[in-house]
Parts: C-alpha cells; structure tokens; sequence
C-alpha cells in the first residue's frame, strides 16, 4: 500500500533526492454516488514509470484526465510540478489510444508533431524556423522521418503512435501521460514504443504514468503500478501488487494471479461494469 | 436535331457576350469572395464530417431568405438569420457526432417547409423564388454586395484566428484538449462561421446547391494533398474556378447558374479522385516495398 519505489540498484539513491512531479493526498473521485477511488496518497518522482491497471470502469481515465486539469478531484489534493493542475501546461505530454484520430483528418506526420508544439495557439503561426527544425528533431527521435510527408491516414497504427509519442514529447516535457497507447497494435509495434517511453524517461528523467489494462508489454519497464478496482487501489511494485493475495484482498473474492514464462495473467476478476456475459469466463488480462 | 440545336443553344449562347459581362461585373467580385470563403470553410466541413449539416443549414438559410422576401426586407440578411439559428441550434444540440444527424434530419425538412410556405404566400416574381433555390447571377446589385463582401471579410478574419487550434481540434480532438484548446467552444464558433458562409453561398448557388461550394472543392484537394498549406490553396482554387466559370459559361443563357457551377465543381473533383488513387498506389508501393525486401 506505501508508496515504497522499486529497489533498481543503480537509480535508487538519486530518486530519493528528486522532488515529486505528481503528488496525490487523500485523493478520490467519484461519479454522483459511486466512488471510482478515494484515500489516494501517491508521489511520482521524476523519472518513474507508473503503470495504472485496473478493469473497464475503475478509473484509469478519470485519473489522466485529473492529472490534465480535465476533472477535479471530489476530494483530496493533487499537485502537479508544485502546483494544482491546469489544463494545457507544456510539461505535460499527451499519448491517447491510436483509434482518436479522426478518419478524415488530412495530416501528414510532421503536421501532427507540429499541433504538439503549436497547435493550441491563436492567429498567424509565428516562429516558423524554429519550429520546422523541432518537428525535424522530434522525427528523428522517435525514428518517424522515413514517413514523415505520408498522410497520416496511410500509416500503420504503430507508426501513427510513434509519430504520437513524438508529438507528446515536442515541448520537451517532464511529465508523460500515455493512455491505452498500445491498443490495437500489434506485438512488435507494442514494443517499438513502450521502448521510446522508456528511453526518454530514462534519458531525461521525465515521469510516465502508462494506463493500460495490459500489463504484460511493460512489465519489465515499470516500477510501481497503481491499480484501481472496486472503489480502492493498490500501489506499490509489480511484485507487490500483482500477486494473488493483494488483488484477492482488493476485489474482495478469491483472485488468482498466475505467473507464466514472465508473463502474468489474472483469473477470476469479477466485472466490474456489467458487459456481455461471454466475457464474464475470460481471464482478465487479455493476450497481446 | 433542331430541338438538339435549340437545348444547346440554350445552355451556351455567347451572343453579346461583351455587353453582357458588363452586367455581371457584381456578381464576378461576390463569386471571387464566395469562392474563396466556401473553399476556406469546406476544409474543416470535410475534417470535422459537416456536410450534412452544410445541407440543414442552406435550407433553414432558404426559410429566412424567402421570409425576406415576403417581408420586403434585405434577402442577404434574412438568409443570414435563417443560416446563423440552423447553425447555433445543430451547435448546440447536436455537439456529439452521433445526435448530430437526427438534429440536422429534423431541422432540414421544418426549414424547407418553412421557405415553401413563405414563397407560396409571396406574390412577386417568380423568378425571385426560383432563385433563393437555384441559384441567380445578375441579382447582385451593390447593397447586397456590400453585405456578401462584409460578411466575407467576417469570415475570414474569424478563419484567420481560430485556424490552427480549430484544425488541431477537428483533426486530434482529444490531444487538442489535452493541450489546452477550448475544443468546445471552437466547435460552437465553427458552426456560426459555417452559417455565415452558407448564407452567402445560398446567394450565388441557391440553397439546393451549397454543398458544390462548400463541399466540393474541399474534397476534391484532400484528395490530392494532406498539406496544410496546399489544401486550403487549391480548395479556394477550385471553388473559385468553378463559381467563376460558372457564371462565365452562364451568362448567355438562360437557364440558372447552378448547373454550371456543380457540373465544373464535379469534373474537378473527379480528376483529384483519379490523381488522388494514382499517389495513394505510389505512396503504397513506396512504403512496402523496402519492409518486404
């Protein structure tokens, strides 16, 4: 339940003396009546990689879209950079599920990298140098310049998100939000960009909170996952969360995590919105 | 034959054709500015999936603009009302895409049943009614035109504004937000921009035939470009070619511009969607060919 990160030998100690970037204290949210969580207390440190996992319905989007300034919390604190969240800050880079694009959207790659950096601004575009040779940069980066004149309507879902990640990172921010951003791709292209959040936040200690209801394609990359269920959450290391103790005490019913081969699976999950019975006998975690 | 000849005759007739242009020198500066606000806003009536609001609102814009008439008043001012409450009430109802359409589906009909009513009680011209529908060329005189250039100029300083956030919003709506943009209110301010402009176009193309304005050219240049600078240049290109064509080949005639106008409108749109395939096929083959070798 503490917010204890992941011993990672190497990387411990200089966690100790970064600040919060994201501070929750007896935190919650809640829809009218029901309670999506509540008596959230969590820092994310600089650098950190957060997954946030829990059924359909639990609360992983509520919790981005506070984050974002997008809904306010019912009750607690929440601190983002040392100050209560405000929609639009530049440090803070947005990955969404790749089916958000609009099927009509006439867009290159760059153009979609260039509304990262300037998109939200009114009148004539100003800068212009500059920011051509930012969205040069950022394509580069993310590994994107080889499609970077294509319509976006002709890339793969898994290019798409790497000109994503691209575009979230444009304005050089120190806060990654990434939702449900492995959607829909597939095994390879999961990677691809799990490795580009990865070696960000490792190059330029950004935090990354990562929602997913997947957590196989980052497990070997988090170190600490929140996981919301039931109107309650566990946090803590992957270890100490998905185990079939922890999430049994948090559903309330016997729940079963199986280790296979470094992969988890959990089993016997109650659901928690009501949806088609014949999802009701699946194991939770789907396959990739 | 002869009847062949004489249907020809009327469609293109270009005797007097010097003196005639003389006459229509008003309505050549409005195509100009229709033209080049109906390729504008169609750029977003395509990224945002508006076309059948463009429809809802030429026909609520074609109640006020025979209400006009029958009141006598300004005809450009009353298509402008009539276009501006189609516009706010699909804004404002209809801000989800999936209760956009029942709203348009049911305030298009009541708006056309509206414009019948008031031209069935009108008792002028009948050439005046005929033309809130199909369109007319020679009725722009300089009061009106000073209204269509206005409301013009209206427009496209409110495009020049909102431009970049507006098509981050239509493109990457959830991006946009989180990036701070006031998607919805960008989305209000769209609809009333996208009045004005069918209000205008209801003017030269008739209510029945906005879309070849608004639409059209738009679609045509997506077709052949995802640039953001090409697309809106060769949108206003089209549409300024088509209306201006359209009124040229007109004018002998006498039969409304309409038909002029949607038949050059198509023909581009056409050509972009042939050209458009051939690139698609070459990006394709481009992009393939070096993950399979």
């Amino acid at each position: 339940m503490s917010a204890v990160p992941r011993a990672r030998e190497n990387r411990t100690e200089d966690r100790d003396a970064r600040a919060a970037v994201i501070s929750l204290r007896g935190a919650a949210l809640s829809y009218g009546e029901r309670v999506l969580w509540q008596d959230l207390d969590l820092d994310i440190q600089a650098g950190e990689f957060l997954a946030v996992l829990g059924p359909n319905g639990s609360g992983k989007t509520s919790f981005v879209r506070a984050l974002l300034g997008q809904r306010r919390l019912s009750a607690g604190t929440l601190t983002v950079l040392g100050s209560p969240p405000r929609k639009g800050s530049r440090h803070i880079g947005y990955v969404p599920q790749q089916a958000t694009l609009s099927a009509q959207a006439m867009l290159r790659a760059r153009d979609l990298v260039r509304f990262g950096i300037d998109g939200h601004g009114f009148g004539p575009r100003l800068r212009l140098r500059a920011v051509h040779r930012r969205v040069d940069e950022v394509l580069e980066a993310v590994g994107a310049t080889a499609y970077a004149d294509v319509p976006v309507g002709l890339l793969s879902g898994g290019e798409r998100q790497r000109v994503r990640v691209g575009q979230a990172l444009a304005t050089d921010p120190r806060i990654l939000l990434c939702d449900e951003p492995l959607l829909s791709l597939d095994l390879h292209h999961q990677r691809a960009v799990t490795e580009l959040v990865d070696a960000r936040r490792r190059s330029h200690a950004t935090a990354v909170v990562f929602v997913t209801h997947e957590i196989n394609p980052v497990l070997g990359l988090v170190d600490r996952v929140l996981y919301l269920a039931r109107g309650g959450f566990r946090v803590g290391t992957p270890d100490e969360v998905l185990n079939s103790e922890s999430l049994s005490r948090l559903y309330g019913t016997q729940v079963d995590v199986i280790r296979v081969r470094g992969r988890i699976t959990v089993v016997g999950v109650p659901d928690e919105v009501a949806e088609p019975p014949h999802h009701a006998e699946l194991p939770h975690e789907v396959r990739p | 034959m002869t009847i062949a000849e004489g249907i020809w005759q009327q469609i293109f007739n270009f005797d007097n054709y010097g003196e005639l242009l003389a006459l229509v020198r008003n309505s050549l500066i409005a195509g100009a500015a229709l033209g080049l606000v109906g390729g504008l806003v169609g750029v977003f009536v395509i990224m945002r999936d508006l076309p059948f609001a463009v429809h809802g609102i030429s026909e609520l814009s074609f109640a006020g603009a025979s209400a006009a008439l029958l009141l006598g008043v300004n005809i450009v001012g009353g298509s402008i009302v009539g276009s501006l409450i189609a516009a706010g009430a699909i804004g404002l109802l209809g801000s989800r895409a999936r209760d956009r359409n029942s709203v348009i589906g049911t305030l298009m009909p009541f708006g056309l049943g509206l414009g019948v009513l008031f031209l069935a009680l009108y008792k002028g011209r009948a050439a005046n009614k005929f033309g809130i529908l199909t369109g007319q060329i020679v009725a722009v005189d300089t009061p009106q035109m000073s209204w269509l250039l206005g409301t013009s100029a209206v427009v496209l300083v409110a495009l020049a504004v909102m431009w970049r956030p507006l098509a981050f919003a239509s493109a990457d709506p959830e991006v946009a937000e989180a990036r701070g943009v006031p998607v919805r209110a960008l989305s209000f301010a769209f609809m009333l921009v996208l009045g004005l402009a069918v209000a205008l176009s209801v003017q030269i193309v008739g209510a029945l035939l906005v879309l070849t304005l608004v639409v059209t050219p738009a679609a045509a240049a997506a077709r052949v470009t995802a640039s953001p600078v090409l697309l809106p240049v060769l949108s206003v290109l089209f549409a300024v070619v088509s209306i201006e064509g359209g009124i040229l080949l007109a004018l002998g005639s006498s039969i409304p511009i309409s038909p002029y106008v949607t038949t050059i409108s198509f023909s581009i749109y056409l050509v972009c969607r042939l050209v458009g395939a051939y690139r698609t096929r070459q990006w394709g083959a481009a992009r393939t060919a070096p993950e399979l070798g």
